[in-house]
Order: structure tokens, then sequence, then C-alpha cells
């Protein structure tokens, strides 16, 4: 039978499955072999990505341009205090919780910002963020605008533990994040999404509800943002509104997935890098250190709008996690197969 | 009862600052249809450069004003002929992420220039003067001072949008670009020319600000949103529309302020909240976004 295929997976996609793995599984054994700060540092390039993806999704997919995720990440964050700190439950159960919570509360805000279209919905998500911000800082029974130590809720658990499951949480948020970004994609509501962001007129003419697709973009990314913050506060053991609630968050996630390369899901993975590489590098340099990312950033919209990967992949043909598909054509005669 | 007037008619004053930080947004909303989230920061880098002119030379900030304003309308025109009209296009993500870009830097830089520290430039007397108007309400003549600026500056704008040729171009420019471009006018320019005068409203709101209260670099972004929230309240396309906008806010502002000092500027928010609630477009649209 001479058939036409439909073909999804390519060589560099079985390598890097494989790759892919192989760093997983290095990942969930560094407790036994890699050093406290090394874990540290894995666990915060993971979370980072994590966000990235949350972003990548957001912006790169939905055409939905937040400037406002902090919110979910300061809620996430401030889950612990509410939940840990004084309803006592482990801190480490309330990192999914925390996704439950912010994704509830992103129902009622996806209803007020979807009001605004564009660069309007960017500025309006920002406001709704400050307001998060306010409401907690004027609470004192959340610790008030000082904020509060959340050191207790960890108390009682062995360090070598806390350590771990602060990995392996990172991990399965990172990885997680990535996976599920992939796998949405790759899905029927992916080629919805992707059509999404090529054109919103062409995509509504074929039958596909934009609104509902950015809703559900929308809770997503507020869900994988509010776990973040809730793992993100574990760590840092203190909460503060002005801490949570910054916009340093989302220009971090900006300059991930700028640098890396909107829109492709391998684009974040090399943001992450990017981004990590340039701290180690120009960390001591304080207030320069800002003054350079932001100007990189600029750099990159002006000049290499597409990213790094955007580069690179476009150039090589290179796709690690590809979601398009690919028509291979029997020889000698073809039979066209539609997607 | 003459306190909650006072409370109200401060309210409706700080509206005029709050229109003149506006006015520049909406200028560059409506005709270049991008959105400066630099804005703010670019209010901040003038009052920040009129003190320090101010403080060595021991110049009256009014005075200021003249070197400050035509300084900053030359580097906002440079600024959009090089960078931010490379930025347009149908995509909003470039415009938005290379000002968002310039915010951190400005930010920055003005840490390093300035410190961290409060500064604000003082107009003597005038500052604290006030005018009585019976009983015991009284409104500050500065106040007074920003709003009729902010009356003058909306009043010349619209005599500019719809008397002169320059208007014409403007006009023309945000209805369709590429009609715009077919009939001679030099849209590049004209986005210079655009971003210019907004550079310059906004600078005369920065000096305000610093002479009205204590500011400090990082305070842009929350201008910013101040200025955004009037926009939206007034609604898009509108001039007089910043102002009624600024004005809500600011009421909304030092009512919640007066009612527990934590919340003034949450008052504000959910005022722009509720507004887009009820009227998604704004209480005076004069355009469709798109």
């Amino acid at each position: 039978m001479n058939t036409a295929v439909i073909q999804r997976a390519t060589r560099a996609s079985r390598i890097g499955a494989i790759v892919g793995v192989l760093l997983v599984l290095a990942a969930i054994s560094m407790p036994w072999w890699a050093e406290r700060s090394s874990q540290r540092l894995a666990a915060e390039f993971l979370y980072t990505l994590a966000l990235a993806q949350m972003w990548n999704l957001l912006a790169g997919y939905g055409g939905l341009l937040s400037v406002g995720q902090q919110a979910f990440i300061g809620l996430g964050g401030y889950s612990l205090v509410l939940f840990g700190l004084q309803a006592g439950i482990n801190p480490f159960l309330i990192v999914p919780l925390a996704g439950l919570i912010t994704g509830l509360i992103a129902v009622p805000t996806a209803a007020i910002v979807f009001r605004l279209r564009g660069a309007y919905f960017a500025v309006g998500t920002w406001v709704v963020a400050e307001v998060f911000r306010l409401l907690i800082a004027n609470t004192t029974s959340l610790g008030g605008g000082s904020g509060t130590s959340i050191t207790s809720t960890v108390i009682g658990i062995p360090a070598w533990w806390r350590e771990s499951l602060t990995l392996w949480m990172a991990l399965a948020l990172g990885a997680g994040a990535t996976l599920a970004v992939y796998l949405l994609l790759r899905s029927r509501h992916g080629l919805a999404l992707t059509a999404v962001r090529d054109s919103e007129p062409a995509a509504e003419s074929l039958g596909i509800s934009v609104k509902r697709i950015k809703w559900f973009v929308y809770i997503a990314s507020a869900v994988g943002c509010g776990m973040a913050g809730a793992l993100i506060f574990i760590t840092k053991l203190r909460i503060a509104p002005e801490a949570a609630f910054s916009i340093d968050w989302t220009a971090t996630m900006f300059f991930v997935v700028v640098i890396g390369g909107i829109g492709t899901i391998e684009g974040p993975i090399v943001g992450t890098l990017v981004f990590f590489i340039l701290r180690e590098l120009l960390s001591d340099y304080g207030t320069w250190y800002m003054i350079i990312l932001g100007s990189v950033a600029v750099a990159f919209m002006l000049w290499i709008p597409r990213g790094i990967w955007g580069l690179v992949g476009g150039r090589f043909d290179m796709h690690f996690f590809p979601v398009q598909r690919r028509l291979k054509l029997p020889e000698p005669q073809s039979n066209n197969k539609e997607e | 009862m003459g306190e909650w007037i006072n409370t109200i008619l401060q309210g409706l004053l700080l509206g005029g600052l709050y229109s003149l930080f506006a006015t520049g947004l909406a200028l560059s909303f409506g005709i270049m249809r991008m959105i400066n989230i630099a804005h703010g920061d670019f209010a901040i880098l003038a009052a920040f450069a009129a003190i320090a002119v101010v403080e060595p030379l021991g110049l009256d900030p009014f005075v200021v004003l003249l070197l400050i304003v035509p300084l900053m309308a030359g580097f906002g025109y440079v600024l959009q002929r090089i960078i931010l009209n490379r930025t347009l296009g149908q995509d909003i993500l470039p415009p938005l992420l290379v000002t968002f870009g310039m915010s951190i830097i400005i930010q920055n830089l003005l840490l390093v220039a300035f410190s961290a520290d409060t500064r604000s430039l003082s107009v003597g007397e005038l500052g604290i003067a006030s005018v009585p108007l019976g009983g015991d309400v009284a409104v500050g003549v500065f106040p007074l001072i920003v709003m009729a600026v902010a009356v003058a500056v909306l009043g010349g704008l619209q005599w500019l949008f719809s008397a002169t040729p320059l208007g014409r171009a403007f006009r023309a420019a945000s209805d369709d670009r590429e009609v715009a471009q077919l009939m001679g006018i030099d849209n590049r320019h004209i986005y210079g020319v655009a971003m210019a005068i907004a550079m310059g409203i906004v600078a005369i709101a920065g000096v305000f600000l610093a002479i009205r209260a204590n500011i400090n670099p990082t305070e842009g972004p929350a201008r910013l949103l101040y200025a955004f929230e009037a926009v939206i309240i007034g609604g898009l396309g509108s001039l007089w529309g910043t102002l009624a906008g600024g004005v809500i806010l600011g009421v909304a502002q030092t009512i919640g302020g007066k009612l527990d000092p934590g919340w003034g500027i949450l008052a504000g928010h959910l005022a722009f909240l509720a507004v887009l609630v009820v009227k998604p477009n704004g209480l005076f649209p004069r355009t469709r976004e798109r």
C-alpha cells in the first residue's frame, strides 16, 4: 500500500527525547551526588523555566501580552502564609493547592482584564497585580506591608528532604510545564492555538472559539505561575508584598522568552540558560547588571525579534519539540492526505 | 463637612496632574497605536534632570521648565525616529517590550546617578500658599496652577488637532497609516513630532510632580499606571476625557486615602476596574480601538 504518511517526529526530536530523559534522571538523582548549592541553582533554573514556559504559552501562542503574571506568583506565595503558616498544611502539599487557588482567582480576573485588548490588556493585567499587592499589604493578618517569615512552615521537615523535595518539585514544574505546553500544542487544541497566534480573524472564521482558547490559556498560565510562586517562596522562607508581586518576575519572563525565541518551546529553555549565564557573569555589577539586561532585551527585539532559537532552529530546520505535521509522500506516485 | 469638601477639592485638582501624565500617553496611543511602558519613567527622568539643573544653579523650577521641556521634546523626536518607529507594525509585542526595556534602563541609570534617596523641587512660598474659599475650605495655589496648565495643554492640543495642518496629519496617520502615507504624509516624521509633544507634556508633569511630592528613581511605573487608568476611564481617543479620567482617579485616591492611608492608591485602582466593568470603553469614548 502506497499511502502518504504524516510525520510528526524528527531526528532531532528523537535525540532530544533521549537527552531530555537523561537530563530529568540526572536532576532527580541530584540529591545523592550534587552539592546543596548546585541543587539550589538547579531548582531556581527549573522554576524560572516553568515561569518562562507559562509566559510563552500566554504571549507567544495565546497572543495575550500579560505584564501582570506577578499577580499569580504573589498569590501562590501567599497561599503558603494562609495554608501553611495559619492552617498548618505541609508546604509541599500547598504547591498544587496554590495552583488550584490561583486558577480559581484567575476566572473573575479574566472576566475583567479581557475587556481590554492588546497593549491595553497588558497594562490592565499590571493594574490587577497591583490591586492584589495592595490588598495583601493592607491585610495585617497576612503580614501586612512588611511581610512575614514562613520559616515555621518547613520546621520539622529534615533538611535533606526539604532540599530534595524542593528540587523535585521544581523539576516537576519546569519539565512538566515544558511537556504540558508541548502536548497541548500537538493536540487538536494546539492546532487551534497556533491558528489563533497566526491570525485571530482567520481562526475565528474556521470555527475556533478564540475567546474560549484565550481564556483557557490565561487560566492555565495562572495555575502554573501560582504553583511556581508557592515553590519560590518555600525556598526564600520570607515573603513580603513588594517582593511577591514585583514586576521583576514578569521582566525575567519577558527577557528569557524574547532572548530564547518567543512562540517556540525550545526558546524558553535556551533563554533560561542565557539568563543564568549572564547573571553568573554580571551579578557583581549590581545596578549596571539590570541596565545591561534591559539593553540586551531591547537589542534583541530590534534586531533579532525571533530570538536565539528562532535564528538557530530556523537556520538548520531543527525541532526538538516538533509540533508541526509534515506530509511524507510515497515514491513515485503520490497520494495526498489532508490533515 | 469642610474637611470632606477639602478632600474632594484636593482630589479634583490632583486630577489636573494626572491629566498631564495621561495626555502624553493618550497621544501615543491615539496616533502611533503604541503604548509606551516607559512613559512614567520619562516623567521621572525629566524631574531628575530639572533637579540636577535647579540645585547647582539655584534657578526657579518654572524657569527650568523652559529648558527641560524642549530638551525632552527633542529627545522624544530622536527616540521615535531612531528606535520606536522600527518597532511599529501589526505585532504589538515589539513596542511594548522595547519600552519595557527602556523603563528598566532609565530606572537603573537614575539609581546610578541619583541614588535611591527621595528628592523634590522647591518653589518656596508658592508651594504652601492657599486660597481660602470661606469657612474652613481652601485650595492650594500650586494645585490650581497645575490644573490651569493641564486645561491649557488640552485646549492647545484641541486647537492643534482641529485647526492646523499638523493636526490633520496626526488624525490621518492615526486613522490609516498606509493611506496617510499615500497622501504624501511622512509618517515617520509625524510620529516623531507626536512623541516630541507627548514627551514635552510628560516633562511638565514630571517637574510638577517633583514640586508637589517627593520622588525617587523607581516610581515611574506607578505613574504609568495612573496615566493609563485616566486614559481608559476617560475613554479612548477623547482628549478631554483624560481630564475627566484624571479627576475621577484623583478624587478616588484622595477619598480612599482619607478613609485609611493605606487605601488611597488601591481606591484609585478599584475605581478604574469598576469603570472597566460598567463601561469597558470608558466614559467618553471617541474612537473604537482596533
